[in-house]
């Protein structure tokens, strides 16, 4: 007897069986399929946009300055009278930022996020969630006031040893930076360390391990691709923050500076007050915010594509 | 010490075997050699390390409130939430109008990211090829979203949503969309985070028991990665609550007295104005730009505490 | 339980802060506006209509207490204010999109040329006048200098590290080694620009050690107050506010030392330091006629307005001639 999936026949019984396909062709699924389809495209749209917006006026600023010289040089001075394009020193500003964000944020996120899923009650953990969830959203200008205000001074007190002068400083801006990004690592770390199966928690206990190996040994190399995209979202972050590195590490000045007490423009920053200042539209000099935020943008993109290659290498599938 | 047994198995093991395979040899191995007080004082100091760093950042919030509270203490008082503002009579003002601009731009922001990001979330984990290039690239395209800074939301919203295509005009509406597409990538990163934790074999009973693919994700995936997606979404509305930068671009104002509205007329919101206030010499309006930050807690409370208590209803462990 | 009873609180103080909302003010849309303090209006009152001003950070706070007293006597009338920063506000300004631009410089080629595409035809209404102030410590042993000497300090190229080296400074022994720190506004700055041109002769030509303060002139003075060897310069408006930890120093432009005061600016002789304060009008905003009173308004009332925000107001023979400009950009 030849059956098909269609035309099962019937069974050793004799009992007619069912057809696994289905009986109609599901229009609602195709749909359901399609927008949703669309809501993903919708971020290539967008990219779309802001690669359109970013590169078109670009073309137009490398026509006057070189590639090379805006890459390689060691002055940022767009403004002055004798512009200088040397986009190093601002470069050097964000990456200082993002150093002294994953200096802060790495053990105390990660920390923070192993102690709410392994060892907080779930009493202790409703509670210190959403209260590390305040942080993220209290307004940047907020955060940036109360470093320039308390924290500046406090850690400048606290390291009488470091040549500070002036009240900006990079470094102060980085760790402020660190912290915003805290509960935003902590939370996705968690989140990905609490969906580990409790079987693989369990087996270990049951041969005699204490919370420390557990934790350590089990539940973060299994959760490793979640964490690591916590921190990916929260380095994002970091790279993008604004407000902050505006009010607390002020505008440096024009040459190449690695140190941490003194304050630095970061690409961010340049973009946020150039186009919200007064230098004309249509210039060379305002021009230079859509070099920069191409240079931003791409420095990014970059970051994900070996950050994706990281989370795929050791991304846990569980049954 | 009997001969180690030989673990090069010829059978292959899924890797997350090898890793539970390999924790509980080392531990069990420990338990042998090393004895327990080692062990009790390694997991007291570790303990105290995770809670040192909790601590640290848990002062940090109290300081930040306690400086809010502290430098706008003159001015907390009812007033602060039914004035408007006032720059000639700081005393007398209030921010009702920004805090209700606040609450239109962010409902309009929710109302956009959930069915948008979980949308799309569902749509790369649920329905996509992952070997696809094109859904490799949409995947790169997210990810690379969430780094871009927030001003260029705010050039990019000024030209293709206030002007351009969308011409809708410098109104609360725009500038909802422009935070949506901000903090749009959160949400889908947190989310599929969220739904790839929950074990396929939740979907595939779904689907072995004749349910589409969508009845699946609908009925069984999205409840059970509900708390994940719900963080996603706090944690996008907590950035989007206290962005001030894009908005001014989008044609945010910093001073309005009248009560705004979704689709016409000007609008404003609370870190615009306290970033507005902050950069003023007066001294009564940087008390002002502290009392507001208070403001802003209160919001932000309001609207995380709905949000977390429908992630605590739906928690569940596996 | 705990969580329903948070719930249920967090719940009411939502719904209470809906109701205050909504009791609090009129129906969104196109209500009145509602004054904070006790004045019951008064004047023009039957007016309507909306107006938008956009534009600089430094001349936005004035426009905003204009529309706030404009706004008691003309309840009819939505003034917002924005501040998009004036390059931003030009922008939009030659597009039509606002009613006025708030500008601490004067209007550039290219912006004019956007405004002569679309058809805007403008003028610069002078709303207040401005003092930029130098800035030294409150304790520093310096009261006058020459502009000779500014130009040495903070011309492109300049060494000049200690306050000894100032040419012609006459400094006591114990400060001449003190390490002279500069603070200024950053590039995109009208102010920064104004310096520039005004003790350097070109603008943007400035030396390149100097520390950038950013947006935030108030981080300049509290960069002054904590140090002895600092110096640096704010509009007026945050000298004013500063109180006694820095101070505001007299300028010599060959006449002799000014102080920086609003009569000396009135009057003409702070020089070269005092500027204009401008806000651009079009002849397509002033077709409306609460656009005109308001400028009227603006211009008729900059004394008090030009306290209240720290600026100094204008002359009479300032008042007459911006009045004339309005009447001709609205009459045209």
């Amino acid at each position: 007897m030849s059956t098909t999936v269609e035309n099962p026949g019937v069974s050793s019984s004799g009992q007619p069986l069912r057809s696994l396909e289905a009986p109609g062709p599901r229009i609602g699924e195709k749909i359901i399929k399609g927008l949703l389809w669309l809501a993903a495209t919708l971020s290539v749209v967008v990219t779309t946009g802001i690669v359109l917006s970013l590169l078109i006026p670009s073309i137009g600023f490398f026509q006057t300055v070189p590639i090379w010289d805006f890459l390689t040089g060691t002055v940022w001075a767009p403004a002055f009278a004798n512009p200088s394009y040397g986009v190093l020193p601002i470069v050097v500003g964000t990456l200082m930022v993002v150093f002294f964000a994953i200096l802060v944020a790495v053990p105390v996120g990660l920390t923070s996020a192993i102690y709410l899923s392994e060892y907080a009650s779930r009493r202790v953990r409703k509670s210190i969630k959403p209260i590390l969830e305040v942080l993220e959203g209290l307004p940047t200008v907020a955060i940036g006031l109360f470093a320039f205000n308390v924290l500046t001074p406090l850690i400048r007190d606290l390291t009488p040893f470091l040549p500070w002068t002036g009240p900006f400083s990079i470094g102060v801006a980085g760790i402020t930076v660190g912290l915003l990004i805290v509960p935003l690592v902590a939370s996705v770390s968690d989140d990905a360390m609490r969906s580990v199966p409790a079987s693989l928690r369990e087996g270990a206990y049951a041969m005699g391990a204490t919370k420390f190996e557990v934790a350590l040994k089990v539940v973060v190399p299994a959760a490793i691709s979640g964490i690591i995209a916590a921190f990916v979202l929260g380095i994002s972050r970091a790279i993008g923050e604004t407000m902050v590195v505006l009010l607390v590490a002020g505008a440096g000045n024009p040459v190449l500076s690695f140190d941490p007490t003194k304050g630095t423009q970061t690409m961010t920053a340049y973009i946020g007050s150039t186009a919200t200042g007064d230098i004309a539209a249509g210039t060379i000099t305002y021009d230079s915010i859509f070099a920069v935020g191409a240079l931003l943008f791409l420095m990014t993109l970059a970051m994900n594509i070996l950050a994706m290659r990281l989370v795929k290498k050791y991304r846990e599938v569980y049954d | 010490m009997a001969d180690e047994p030989d673990y090069t198995s010829r059978v292959a093991m899924p890797r997350r075997t090898r890793v539970a395979v390999g924790g509980a040899r080392e531990v069990t191995q420990a338990m042998f050699t090393e004895g327990d007080r080692k062990k009790k004082i390694q997991g007291a100091l570790f303990a105290s390390v995770l809670l040192l760093g909790l601590s640290v950042a848990l002062i940090a919030i109290a300081a930040m409130i306690t400086w809010a509270f502290v430098a706008g203490g003159p001015r907390l008082n009812i007033n602060l939430f039914t004035n408007v503002p006032s720059v000639v009579t700081p005393e007398n003002a209030g921010y009702r109008t920004a805090i209700l601009g606040t609450l239109y731009v962010i409902g309009g922001v929710i109302l956009l990211i959930v069915p948008l990001g979980v949308g799309a979330a569902v749509y790369l984990e649920q329905f996509a090829n992952p070997a696809n290039k094109f859904n490799r690239f949409v995947d790169l395209n997210i990810q690379n979203l969430a780094g871009v800074p927030s001003i260029v939301f705010g050039i990019l919203g000024l030209a293709f949503i206030v002007r351009g295509p969308l011409s809708l005009g410098f109104v609360a509406a725009a500038g909802s969309l422009t935070l949506a597409l901000l903090v749009l990538p959160t949400v889908i990163l947190a989310s599929r985070e969220a739904i790839r934790a929950v074990p396929s074999s939740i979907r595939d009973g779904s689907l072995a028991l004749g349910a589409t693919v969508w009845q699946a994700v609908w009925r069984q995936v999205l409840p059970a990665a509900l708390p994940g997606i719900l963080t996603g979404v706090i944690l996008a509305v907590s950035r989007a609550i206290g962005e001030a930068a894009p908005l001014l671009l989008v044609g945010a104002v910093t001073f309005v007295t009248f009560n705004p509205s979704f689709f016409e007329g000007g609008y404003t919101t609370l870190p615009t104005m306290i970033y507005s206030y902050a950069s003023r010499p007066q001294e009564e309006l940087q008390t002002l730009a502290a009392a507001g930050v208070v403001v802003m807690l209160v919001i932000l409370i309001m609207i995380n505490s709905v949000a977390i208590y429908l992630r605590n209803r739906f928690e569940r462990t596996w | 339980m705990k969580l329903t009873r948070t719930a249920a609180f967090a719940a009411t103080v939502l719904t209470s802060a809906l109701v205050l909302a909504a009791c609090g003010g009129s129906s969104d849309g196109g209500d009145t506006a509602s004054p904070t303090g006790d004045s019951s209006p008064t004047g023009d009152s039957n007016l309507t209509g909306s107006i938008l001003i956009d534009g600089s950070s430094t001349v936005g706070p004035l426009t905003e207490v204009a529309a706030e007293l404009f706004m008691q006597q003309n309840p009819g009338v939505q003034v917002t204010v924005a501040v998009s920063g004036t390059s931003g506000g030009f922008e939009k300004f030659c597009k039509g999109e606002t009613d006025g631009n708030d500008a601490s410089r004067a209007i550039k080629e290219s912006e004019i040329e956007l405004c002569g595409e679309n058809g805007i035809g403008y003028d610069n209404i002078t709303v207040a006048n401005d003092a930029l102030t130098v800035l030294v410590n409150g304790e520093a042993p310096v009261a006058c200098m020459t502009v000779e000497q500014l130009n040495a300090i903070w011309d492109e190229g300049s060494t000049i590290a200690t306050w000894g080296e100032i040419p012609g400074l006459d400094v006591p022994a114990d400060f001449a080694d003190t390490p002279l720190s500069l603070y200024g506004p950053g590039t995109d700055s009208g102010t920064f620009d104004f310096f520039t041109e005004a003790i350097n002769g070109e603008e943007g030509q400035i030396r390149i050690d100097y520390t950038s303060i950013g947006e935030d002139d108030n981080a300049a003075v509290t960069a002054i107050t904590g140090d002895v060897g600092a110096m640096g310069y704010v509009p007026f408006a945050f000298y004013q506010e500063a109180g006694d930890a820095v101070k505001g120093i007299a300028i010599d432009g060959g006449d002799g030392c000014i102080d920086p005061t609003p009569e000396n600016v009135q009057n003409g002789i702070y020089t070269p330091l005092g500027r204009p304060l401008f806000v651009y009008a079009s002849d397509s905003a002033l077709k409306k006629q609460e656009t005109v009173s308001f400028f009227t308004f603006y211009i008729a009332n900059s004394d008090q307005i030009a306290e209240i925000a720290g600026a100094v107001g204008l002359t009479d023979a300032q008042k007459a001639e911006q009045q004339a400009k309005v009447d001709a950009l609205a009459g045209s």
